[in-house]
């Protein structure tokens, strides 16, 4: 590609500078200008109305200190981090592989399998109340025990976490299979003359292969664990063992007492991980575009 | 996996095997909306008795009726179209422009403004929503745009913030497209004499149709299902988009999950309508991320 030096006219200049500029000015004054308030306000007992006090790192020491909700979210968005990572993504993987050939019913399996994907997580909130219900639930109707599974703060994390799996594998799956199906076809078949069985192929020759879609499923089961909300907020509001980072922020603006610093200074720990997975995921994308 | 082996040599019971799993997968994972369409079918009082594992003694549509009449879904299914056809435009519109300028615009900075506008998707919104709250309170609106006279609580602060948080994803995608048409392209237009704006709209985005679609396909999807945003910024209840305005079907002290079951039915039924006649565009959507040009 030889590039060309070339010249606008002045007109060309305008319209470039007028839809660039309203795309920055979205992307800067909606998102990037309140992220950074965040941070500035996550330093302030702001209460959204009257005068702004600077209270420095206080706002994080009572979270760390004074604020049991905190930890339990931190460990919930741990946990939903592991279950989607370790559980949900793998087995996505697994049934895009067993799905990566020609197989009868094949479309059928696909799409059972990525039909809750285009459910919202507060419609999944509210079917898993009907399979975990105490009462009337499906689950303890079959298993034949009485439980209080989204009740009990011993098991209520898990249960959802099940029903936020439920739709997690069918987008991962999506996914794997579009980056198996671009696997150069040749690659298995020299595996397969070289004497290759099937999982061999697949752990030395395709897995390799698919280095630039795996760091995509990483940062959106990250994402994705971070922003969870929806489904507890549409179970029970968040509370009661099902805590998370998300909840606790917007609790502090929709719930009765607005603590716009002390919500912010949440934001920012929320900030903080997902910067680091949001960088390492462009500097990846971006090095091999070079 | 290892199972799996040795399929071309002993092919017919491994693949009954792989079937078997495959079916009962694909079962497990339809049952729960299979529940939730059977739960809403029959009475509350029949459920009480007999749990939603039973038998049926009767079947009814009443509940559809009530989530529709009483509880008014066509007012919130409209309050949805309200926010969403108009964001989805915006959204398309200024990602493609954007995605041309840094495309093939050759300006300064392209890296960059690729950079921004694509980890601004990647933020979990809660990261801004404290500050975006206040600003939204805070910058006032003409009664005739927005009956709360401010940002808060109107259609328009709604579909400013899909835009926003969505054009990014967009225009990462749409900029990968676009460096795959051939360059020839445009160049002969070059010569030619053609302005940015045709080179744009006339040369570009009709070859960009198929990433188009795929977009908005997905994009649909997305901002129909968000809760959040309408959470936060929103206070009137008429107001609401219908995924938010679910919650109204819970009442105040007593639960009726037989009527929120086909509240919820009703809710995703778009949603999967989408999907299954525009399944090709989803599924293309969701992957032209992740293998890109």
């Amino acid at each position: 590609m030889a590039v060309k030096t070339r010249r606008y006219s002045a007109r060309d200049v305008t319209v470039l500078v007028i839809g660039l500029g309203v795309a920055v000015i979205a992307s800067v004054g909606l998102v990037w200008g309140p992220t950074l308030a965040s941070v500035v306000l996550s330093a302030t007992d702001w209460n959204g109305f009257g005068p702004i006090e600077w209270v420095g790192g206080r706002n994080y020491g009572d979270l760390a200190g004074e604020y049991p909700p905190f930890w339990s979210a931190v460990r919930n968005n741990v946990l939903w981090l592991g279950f989607l990572g370790l559980v949900a993504t793998p087995f996505g993987l697994f049934c895009a592989v067993l799905l990566d050939r020609r197989l009868r019913l094949s479309r059928f399996y696909q799409s059972a399998l990525y039909l809750p994907v285009v459910l919202s997580l507060a419609v999944v909130g509210f079917i898993a109340q009907l399979v975990y219900s105490t009462d009337y639930g499906v689950l303890n109707a079959v298993t034949g025990l009485s439980v209080d599974w989204l009740g009990d703060r011993s098991v209520n994390i898990w249960v959802v976490m099940v029903a936020a799996a439920w739709r997690h594998v069918g987008y991962v799956m999506i996914i794997y299979l579009a980056g198996l199906k671009a696997v150069d076809p040749a690659l298995k078949e020299a595996a397969a003359i070289d004497g290759a069985n099937e999982a061999q192929t697949f752990f030395r020759v395709v897995f390799p292969t698919l280095r630039p879609v795996n760091v995509i499923v990483l940062v959106i089961t990250v994402i994705e664990a971070l922003r969870a909300f929806d489904i507890v907020y549409a179970i029970n509001k968040g509370r009661n063992g099902l805590e998370l980072l998300s909840v606790l922020v917007t609790e502090n603006i929709v719930g009765e007492a607005s603590r716009i610093g002390f919500g912010s200074a949440i934001a920012v720990v929320l900030l903080v991980i997902s910067l680091g997975f949001i960088v390492t995921y462009l500097s990846q994308l971006f090095r091999e575009e070079r | 996996m290892t199972a799996l082996a040795p399929a071309r040599r002993r092919a017919r019971p491994l693949r009954v095997l792989l079937h078997a799993f495959l079916a009962l997968v694909a079962l497990g994972w339809l049952l729960p909306l299979a529940l939730a369409v059977y739960a809403s079918l029959r009475p509350y009082e029949e459920t009480a008795r007999l749990g939603y594992f039973s038998l049926p003694e009767s079947l009814t549509l009443d509940y559809y009726g009530q989530a529709w009449s009483q509880a008014e879904l066509p007012r919130y299914y409209l309050n949805t179209l309200i926010i969403v056809i108009p964001a989805l435009l915006l959204t398309l519109f200024l990602a493609s422009f954007a995605a041309f300028a840094i495309a093939r615009a050759r300006i300064p900075g392209r890296r960059t403004l690729l950079i921004v506008f694509t980890a601004g998707n990647l933020l979990p919104p809660q990261v801004l929503i404290t500050p975006l709250y206040t600003l939204y309170t805070l910058v006032p609106l003409p009664l005739w745009l927005s009956d709360s006279q401010a940002l808060y609580d109107s259609y328009l602060g709604l579909i400013l913030i899909h835009v926003a948080f969505q054009f990014g994803f967009c225009v990462f995608v749409m900029a990968n497209f676009m460096r795959t048409i051939p360059e020839e392209i445009t160049e002969a237009a070059l010569v030619d004499g053609a302005s940015v704006w045709r080179r744009y709209w006339k040369l570009t985005l009709p070859l960009c149709r198929p990433v188009l679609a795929a977009l908005a396909t997905l994009q649909f999807t997305w901002m129909y299902n968000d809760f959040l945003w309408a959470l936060v910024l929103m206070s009137s209840g008429d107001k609401l988009p219908v995924t938010s305005a679910l919650n109204n079907l819970r009442g105040q002290f007593f639960t009726d999950y037989n009527l929120l079951a086909a509240g919820s039915v009703l809710v995703a039924l778009p949603t999967l309508i989408v999907f299954q006649l525009l399944h090709k565009q989803f599924v293309a959507g969701l992957t032209l991320g992740s293998t890109k040009g």
